[in-house]
């Protein structure tokens, strides 16, 4: 009996340790996100704005540098916050694993030390140092945002795809190959696929920013700039992230059938099969589809002879669990990415015939949810990557449940967590406004009102 | 030495690295607090900004450094520290989380939401150093078993914990004071630089009680750590560590800014560096050895490549930022009159 109490207690520490985690890491992803790409957008503007003597892009820059130090400062504490979450949460996991799991989070700390030096150089170079020295102490920023995500997407790719390891007859890691681990076969996949989706996550959120405030009727020359830098880093990623990311799903279905066999709701193992948009997924058949018969072996092969392994392939102590979940988070990611595909395809050919944004309003509408639309695709996808490797936290090595933490009392740290966490995205979102408003109203610049900005009384928030 | 010995050294220098310069932005956070209101606690908040403002977070980088270097290098330590003591880890968790926020956001929020940022800011300083000092203190009286899952509350609520808790309360408000001393006095600034003084010399002659509790209880709960601190090698660095807190105090009092902030440093630098000493070759003083802790050398070659990475690219650019903070070495361009645009 007391076995039993046991499991159910393990039971119920699993979902809310899976709770705490999944919330943690789905709000830190938007703040990664923001430090891998916002930098490369800030560093566009100014890099524009010197070239062409351009006060308004220079503006642009510097007031985005501003944003930049906000959302790293929320970010860094919510990573932190990660960090913590892998000894309190899963402990057994990292006993275990840590020694290879942990490498590439090494390579990451250098990349966040150089991020967090360079930003604090940059914001607090304007004014202090050259032009040219200026624009260089971005360069770092966005390298080590880069570094940094490849590092990150490497630890979880590994967990996805782990090698590079031995276990001894007591399960133990031996014989570390410190390469492997890092370049395991997803690495590759996943690293692009984030990569190219932080681009398109703040491309489009920044974008939309500044289409709803031409939609209110603001199209000077500083929002239209504000719109076009960021909407063009996006509209130049979509288009690869579509390729990038079938070739993804291609690899998932090779690399983690029951993965693949769960997001696409394959049930039965065979040729010919077909794809199905939407629908539920439960008591092994799909429901309320629309289904297009032979796509989904095309897609993965090629041919619609393509085999495709089903659910029915896999043992049920192996299978994701809440795949309706799963298979509607893929759908959502692939038809947002789709969709914001054709816009930029929309915005490109406006450009390409009359070099200006599509002159309805509907073109703004749809950029001003593009951004909403783009943080949706990236939940989505994260749900459907970290759902889909259940129930296994090193896929085939080690299962979540027993990594978890026995210790009492996470579901009061989960509630207390989205408490906290809730009032720091609405202290953050209410700080980014009032930044705007102020640099709408053209106030000048409070001294001290970022986080690593020039001290009070130096620097051009006193003296300009 | 073993690549294991190198690694358990190379964590100890992100610990004092992040004891040190962490430890003084949360002290800075302390003083923070007590300033009270009023144009004088204006004057000390603004050189608080302007000391922590641009280093803070990559002060802040060094306790990533030391969980990852700890999780990946040591990985049944990590566990087994985070599995028993994980109360006081996640209250650490939360100083870290409202610190942050309170510190970032204090000047950014409108008016009336200022207040509160800064009371949070002040507040969770407190917390962060408190529960990192009892996490240490539970870890050096043997608390945390090898295998993990010890006490969740036995460990670290007790004579040593506590004392240590508060210990590190004091010694990151004496550090900041020191600091902060230095920061004024170099800004020219003699009534802030005397009001940082007195509070420095207060919290030394409370820190150095808190020492002798610190001490006692260690003899009483940490015989292994405390037999080290007061034999060869850890004796020696105990002395320095005496010696250069003595000169540092010397230096406060008359008034001498050169060399202050070295004899500070020195003196926290040889009393971590002694505890390192008195636990060798414990991880975890005495269940687990520093040795049977190590991850395969494949790992522990790749943890020294980091760090060697690190020595190459993160020193100097941290030197960078401390040079720009400190010495405010490009300050012509500031005259620069047009805001908008870098001076051309």
């Amino acid at each position: 009996m007391p076995d039993v109490a046991v499991l159910a207690d393990s039971g119920s520490n699993l979902l809310a340790a899976r709770n705490q985690m999944g919330f943690t890491l789905g709000f830190h992803i938007v703040l990664a996100c923001f430090g891998v790409a916002f930098p490369a957008v800030m560093l566009i503007a100014e890099a524009y704005g010197q070239r062409k003597d351009d006060r308004d892009a220079l503006q642009l820059a510097r007031n985005w540098s501003k944003g930049v130090a906000v959302l790293f400062a929320v970010g860094a504490v919510s990573g932190t916050v990660l960090s913590f979450e892998f000894g309190l949460l899963w402990p057994r996991f990292m006993d275990r694993f840590g020694d290879a799991f942990g490498i590439a989070f090494g390579i990451e700390g250098i990349f966040f030390f150089l991020e967090a030096i360079f930003i604090a150089i940059y914001i607090y170079g304007w004014d202090r140092l050259s032009p040219r020295a200026h624009m260089l102490s971005a360069i770092p920023i966005v390298i080590s945002g880069i570094g940094g995500a490849f590092s990150v997407i490497s630890a979880n790719a590994w967990m996805n795809q782990p090698q590079g390891f031995d276990l001894d007859g007591a399960g133990n890691v031996t014989n570390v190959r410190p390469l492997e681990v890092i370049f395991n076969p997803a690495t590759g996949y996943e690293f692009f696929h984030m990569w190219l989706a932080a681009y398109m996550v703040t491309g489009f959120l920044i974008a939309s920013v500044y289409a709803v405030g031409m939609l209110r009727g603001r199209r000077d020359r500083y929002h239209r700039l504000g719109f076009l830098f960021p909407f063009t880093v996006a509209a130049i990623a979509a288009p690869i992230q579509l390729f990038v990311g079938d070739t993804a799903a291609r690899a998932v279905a090779d690399d983690q059938p029951a993965k693949f066999a769960g997001f696409e709701c394959v049930y039965e193992s065979g040729d010919n099969q077909a794809e199905h948009i939407g629908g539920i997924c439960h008591d092994g058949k799909v429901t309320g589809a629309i289904s297009i018969p032979g796509l989904d072996s095309l897609l993965v092969g090629f041919s619609t002879n393509t085999y495709v392994k089903g659910l029915d392939q896999i043992p049920d102590d192996r299978e994701p669990p809440a795949k309706t979940m799963l298979h509607l988070a893929f759908d959502t990611m692939v038809g947002i990415g789709t969709a914001l595909f054709l816009l930029a395809v929309w915005f490109a050919i406006s450009w390409w015939r009359r070099r200006d944004i599509p002159g309805t309003p509907w073109f703004l509408r749809l950029a001003a949810l593009a951004g909403v639309g783009a943080l949706l695709a990236l939940e989505s996808g994260w749900i459907v990557t970290e759902v889909g490797r259940q129930p296994w936290i090193v896929y085939g090595f080690m299962r979540t449940t027993d990594a978890v933490t026995p210790a009492q009392g996470i579901w009061w740290v989960f509630g207390l967590t989205m408490l906290l966490y809730v009032g720091l995205a609405v202290t953050a979102i209410t700080v980014l406004r009032a930044l705007s408003r102020r640099w709408r109203e053209g106030l000048p610049e409070q001294p001290g009102e970022v986080p690593y900005g020039p001290p009070p009384g130096e620097g051009s928030g006193a003296s300009a | 030495m073993s690549s294991a010995d190198v690694c358990a050294a190379i964590l100890w220098v992100g610990v004092t690295l992040y004891a040190i310069f962490g430890g003084a932005d949360f002290g800075a956070g302390i003083w923070d607090f007590l300033a009270g209101r009023g144009e004088r606690a204006d004057k000390v908040r603004a050189q608080i900004d302007r000391s922590i403002g641009p280093v803070w977070e990559a002060n802040h980088v060094w306790l990533i450094f030391v969980l990852v270097i700890l999780w990946t290098a040591f990985s049944p330590a990590f566990s087994a520290i985070f599995s028993t003591l994980y109360i006081p880890l996640a209250l650490a968790a939360l100083g870290i989380v409202l610190r942050g926020s309170g510190f970032a956001f204090r000047h950014a929020l409108p008016g009336p939401v200022e207040r509160p940022a800064t009371r949070i800011f002040g507040l969770a300083s407190v917390l962060t150093p408190f529960f990192m000092g009892t996490v240490v203190g539970a870890v050096a009286a043997g608390e945390v078993p090898a295998g993990g899952n010890g006490d969740p509350t036995g460990s670290w609520i007790g004579f040593l914990p506590l004392s240590l808790g508060v210990l590190f309360v004091l010694l990151t408000a004496y550090t900041a004071a020191v600091f902060l001393v230095r920061d004024s006095g170099a800004a020219g600034d003699e009534s802030l630089r005397g009001y940082f003084e007195r509070r420095a010399l207060g919290a030394a002659v409370i820190a150095g009680g808190a020492a002798v509790v610190g001490v006692i209880a260690l003899h009483a709960d940490a015989r292994y750590v405390y037999d080290g601190l007061t034999s060869w090698p850890g004796i020696a660095l105990v002395i320095g560590s005496g010696l250069c807190g003595l000169i540092a105090l010397g230096f406060l009092v008359s008034g001498r800014n050169y060399g202050l902030r070295v004899a500070a440093v020195g003196a926290g630098t040889a009393v971590i560096w002694g505890y390192f000493a008195a636990a060798f070759p414990y991880v975890l003083p005495t269940s687990l050895k520093i040795s049977d802790a190590a991850a395969p050398s494949g790992t522990l070659t790749a943890v020294m490549a980091v760090f060697g990475a690190a020595v190459v690219v993160v020193i100097p650019s941290l030197a960078l930022l401390y040079t720009l903070s400190q010495r405010q070495a490009l300050e012509s361009y500031s005259a620069s009159s047009d805001a908008t645009s870098p001076r051309r």
